[in-house]
């Protein structure tokens, strides 16, 4: 029986779609059966963030109203033989599907798959309740800022409100320098303010702009600290137990070459 | 530099130091369901009732949500002028 994980935040443009993409994939990369369920209907994107919109025929509207099949409906990942999106359908309502339909697509999906990873749409909508209604377990994203965390506490307590109790918190784009400086919230600040347990933190990382450019999930990346950020967080949802990364972190001599040759 | 300069004399908090502060107090408010209009109901509706019984200046009658020891707290301060005389 599989497990069904939903990503949410609240607040939108904080990262849900690439840490979906990112977790997704690297699940599979260590030999799980994957599906990537994007529930954001109206905007999409899912697909793009994995390099897949061109293999689109189906969405998760024509599944949950029958007019294909759940195995017609999902996508097969160019890289992982076990990796599968479910995309969000693009000219429809968020209203298309609701909750007892998105119930019954997991409880199906549960049967096959090892993980089910549910892109969340932003907002408290109905998007929302869709996208936590057949999930056993929530993960929340959150950046530094005072309006993403306000977000995330809200969107905690609503989870809660819906029996989703123990959110765990990724905090992602943190800025190292700027939190030495003592210009952007720490980690710490943060697991103070909000109170939940931390499943990781996401270094901002330019290497996250240029593979989602490529349609390439940056956890795939071995030189990115972005990838290293969330290969240790698919570790640890595996139940394993992952030290948080370094931010501090010197840089490798290669890499400092590379900026010199650069300027 | 007269930036660094302020931080190093300690005259301007770090600008985390204001995102926390001011995210605390705007939890406070979502998490007790308290807008800033409610706290102003809540205000008069005091005024009305502590005025029955003593004579201050409605100025300050000071209302607000405060955190402490991870408790939220209703904070009332009132400066009294006079009590009034007990009239059984």
């Amino acid at each position: 029986m599989g497990e069904v994980i939903v990503v949410t935040s609240g607040k939108g443009g904080v990262g849900k779609t690439t840490t979906a993409a990112n977790i997704g994939t690297g699940l599979a990369a260590q030999g799980k059966k994957v599906v990537l369920l994007d529930t954001d209907i109206g905007l999409r994107n899912l697909d793009v963030v994995l390099g897949l919109e061109n293999r689109i025929v189906y969405d998760i509207v024509d599944i949950a109203h029958g007019h294909c099949k759940l195995k017609q409906g999902m996508i097969k990942d160019k890289r992982f033989d076990d990796l599968y999106l479910i995309p969000a359908a693009q000219t429809k309502e968020k209203t298309a599907v609701n909750e007892e339909q998105m119930r019954a697509i997991c409880n199906e999906l549960k049967q096959e798959f090892d993980y089910i990873i549910i892109d969340c749409p932003a907002g408290i909508e109905q998007g929302f309740k869709n996208a936590i209604a057949g999930a056993d377990r929530a993960f929340v994203v959150t950046n530094p800022e005072v309006s993403a965390v306000r977000d995330a506490d809200r969107i905690i307590g609503l989870l809660e409100a819906n029996s989703l109790n123990n959110p765990q918190l990724i905090i992602n784009r943190v800025r190292p320098n700027m939190v030495k400086q003592g210009d952007m919230m720490s980690v710490e600040d943060i697991l103070e303010i909000l109170a939940v347990k931390l499943l990781g933190v996401i270094p901002d990382d330019d290497n996250i702009v240029i593979s989602t450019n490529r349609g390439e999930p940056v956890v795939l990346d071995e030189q990115a600290r972005a990838g290293k950020a969330y290969r240790n967080i698919v570790r640890r949802i595996m139940g394993e137990e992952v030290p948080l990364l370094n931010l501090d972190e010197e840089e490798g001599f290669f890499s400092k070459l590379m900026k010199v040759f650069k300027k | 530099m007269a930036n660094f300069l302020q931080k190093l004399l300690g005259m301007e908090k770090n600008s985390k130091d204001m995102a926390k502060d001011r995210l605390k107090l705007v939890l406070i408010q979502d998490r007790a369901n308290m807008s800033p209009n409610m706290l102003e109901d809540l205000r008069k509706d005091l005024i009305m009732v502590i005025s029955k019984y003593m004579d201050f200046d409605e100025k300050n009658l000071d209302v607000q949500m405060a955190e402490q020891d991870n408790m939220t707290m209703l904070e009332v301060n009132i400066p009294i002028a006079n009590v009034k005389r007990n009239i059984n």
